[in-house]
């Protein structure tokens, strides 16, 4: 029998019972729905957290000191500054970060949501920051202690109207001269990444704040691990100790997001087959159940001069129809179901091709390989007593 | 190696088929042989339990004999394996049914073309070959009806013109008329004459003797055995005489 006309009566023979073809398929639909949905939402949630890294660069490696309590070693700015410079062929840049509370204010205008931090000329290329307007700090400006600062999008647009150049902010009373504006970085909303006021480290003691963490940026990510192993040793070379400081790799982070993200996947994926391997006894079984209200039929095909092999692939294109039509339906819901996800976590996601093509492949061949059992019973039948069954 | 008359289109040699009924064993057919040649109408006639239904499967080629042979058109069957004998079903037979056995979800058209798409002939021919064969019946304006929309009857006369579809060999009526009342009955029958009367050979099981009167010839069984084969206008002499009116 040919493969349209098979194709053709298996979609008649769906239609004509729906509902019954509809509980069929529903293991299908819920399966391939829910791995499209379970892995889109993953791959979204740590596509969003690896671009936050990548934006920060993956060359990156903070370093954090919390020191020993009542022990005298310390380690400072100068200590760090000399090893950055004795290791050039590893680190790129490096700046040392000083977060301060103090009040912020433009005339009359209180700012509190907007952070500040000291940190040195480095910073920029550190960070990777683009200037939106005027010039980032300079070498003299930390080494004068210049009462100068480089403040963030949201305050130059709220508190000046974009023209913050030249114009003047308040920190604790005193006034300092804006050089530059950053370029837009997040959303450019209030307590944002684009909230923030950046002045000279050295400044920024005067300030009461103390240098908590340093930034580096090794020439390449590659040589992260290099770099990693160098302030390790320095570091723990004055504390004796691993708790005094932590050292964070933006690489080692992606890392391990994209072997995390690999593994979760692979846990989705099994429970996917588990689900569609449910689905497809779901199909056996009601095909099994098929085939014995239609024996009648399948003596009337063989009288008629059907071989086993024109039922054997009626019956298996048949069901093969059913888990496609499935699987087409559960990839309808589970693009839906994408996309209502994204609305209500608020998180721009797009269906997982990866997941639509691998789930669908599977609803096809589960079609065939569970229609292949009820399907050999109808070929094998006795046609003498296939047409005597009432 | 059997020297085959070409006039000759079913042969059976001796044949037995044994069922085995838990301990026991049921003789169907016993020693049954018969010669049916080309163009014949030939009718088997017998009570329920005569052995017809078991010599009618056996010609259909859907069941075998447990000894002896059944040689269909000079080829012992035998010798075929499942695919060929779906093959020789498809090709040389023609089933007319007493349920008619028509797919009930097929149009009528659609039932008519399934022993040819078997055979697998492209559609258009299909088409072509399957209204050919309504219109001999006088049904080709019903080609997209459902079975279920036509009388008893008309839905004989699909189930005649499937038959003839694949332009078989033979046309193995079995009780053809056994579901029909009398009139339509009488439209079958004749329907089959015309049939007959054009080359075709028909071979018809019925437990009546009425209907078995219609045919050329009868081949009466009783226990598995065959009582008479004779021509059909001596057949009701002989049953007389012997007083097995059925």
């Amino acid at each position: 029998m040919s493969l349209r006309q098979s194709l053709h009566m298996a979609l008649k023979s769906l239609a004509g019972s729906k509902l019954r073809s509809l509980l069929t398929m529903l293991g299908i639909i819920i399966g391939v729905a829910s791995v499209i949905i379970l892995v889109s939402i993953m791959q979204g949630m740590s596509q969003q957290m690896l671009s936050e890294f990548t934006k920060m660069g993956t060359n990156r490696l903070e370093v954090s000191i919390f020191g020993l309590g009542e022990s005298s070693r310390t380690v400072g700015v100068a200590d760090l500054e000399g090893l950055y410079r004795g290791h050039r062929d590893v680190f790129g840049s490096m700046s040392p970060r000083v977060d301060v509370s103090a009040g912020v204010s433009v005339g009359t205008k209180v700012y509190p949501s907007t952070k500040l931090a000291g940190v040195s000329e480095q910073y920029q290329q550190v960070e990777k920051l683009e200037m939106g307007a005027g010039r980032f700090l300079g070498y003299m400006d930390v080494k004068e202690r210049g009462k100068v600062c480089v403040v963030g999008p949201y305050l130059a647009r709220t508190a000046f109207g974009g023209k913050a150049v030249g114009q003047a902010v308040k920190i604790n009373g005193d006034a300092y001269t804006i050089v530059g504006v950053l370029a837009q970085r997040g959303n450019g909303s209030r307590g944002s990444e684009d909230d923030q006021i950046l002045l000279p480290y050295s400044q920024a003691r005067q300030l009461g704040g103390t240098v908590s963490s340093f930034v580096f940026a090794t020439k390449d990510a590659s040589q992260n691990r290099e770099g990693r192993r160098i302030l390790q040793e320095m570091l723990y070379g004055v504390y004796r100790s691993n708790d005094a400081f932590y050292i964070m790799d933006n690489q080692q982070i992606v890392n391990s997001v994209n072997k995390m993200n690999g593994t979760l996947t692979m846990v989705l994926v099994g429970v996917a087959a588990i689900s569609l391997l449910v689905g497809g006894i779901g199909i056996m079984n009601i095909m099994l159940v098929s085939v014995t209200e239609r024996t009648r039929e399948i003596g009337i095909r063989k009288s008629l001069g059907a071989k086993e092999r024109d039922v054997l692939n009626q019956f298996i294109i048949e069901s093969a129809v059913t888990s496609t039509v499935g699987g087409l339906l559960g990839i309808a819901v589970g693009v839906a179901g994408t996309f209502a996800a994204g609305i209500i976590m608020k998180m721009a996601m797009a269906p997982a091709l990866d997941a639509v093509a691998v789930s669908f492949g599977i609803s096809v061949i589960i079609g065939v390989f569970f229609g292949f059992m009820p399907a050999r019973k109808a070929a094998q039948m006795n046609p003498i007593d296939a047409l005597k069954y009432d | 190696m059997k020297i085959h008359d070409v006039n000759t289109l079913i042969e059976f040699e001796k044949i037995d088929k044994i069922y085995q009924m838990g301990d026991s064993e049921v003789r169907a057919a016993d020693g049954v042989s018969f010669k049916i040649c080309k163009g014949e109408f030939v009718a088997i006639v017998g009570q329920s339990g005569s052995g017809k239904s078991t010599c009618m499967n056996i010609i259909g080629c859907l069941d075998v004999p447990t000894h002896g042979h059944y040689y269909l058109n000079g080829r012992d069957t035998a010798t075929l394996d499942k695919n060929e004998q779906a093959e020789f079903r498809n090709k040389m037979l023609g089933f007319v049914f007493q349920q008619y056995n028509l797919l009930p979800k097929l149009s009528v058209q659609e039932n008519v073309e399934l022993p040819l798409l078997y055979a697998r002939i492209p559609p258009a021919e299909r088409a072509r070959r399957a209204r050919e064969a309504l219109a001999r019946v006088g049904l080709e304006g019903k080609c997209k009806n459902l079975p279920s929309q036509l009388s008893g009857g008309q839905q004989q006369r699909v189930s005649i013109a499937r038959a003839l579809a694949g332009d078989p060999s033979v046309i193995l009526a079995d009780e053809p008329t056994g579901a029909l009342d009398s009139r339509t009955s009488r439209e079958v029958l004749d329907f089959l004459k015309n049939l007959n009367a054009g080359g075709n050979t028909i071979v018809l099981i019925t437990h009546d003797n009425g209907i078995a009167a219609e045919a050329q010839r009868i081949i009466r069984l009783q226990d598995g055995r065959v009582v008479y084969d004779g021509p059909a206008v001596d057949a009701a002499r002989v049953q007389f005489a012997e007083g097995v009116v059925g």
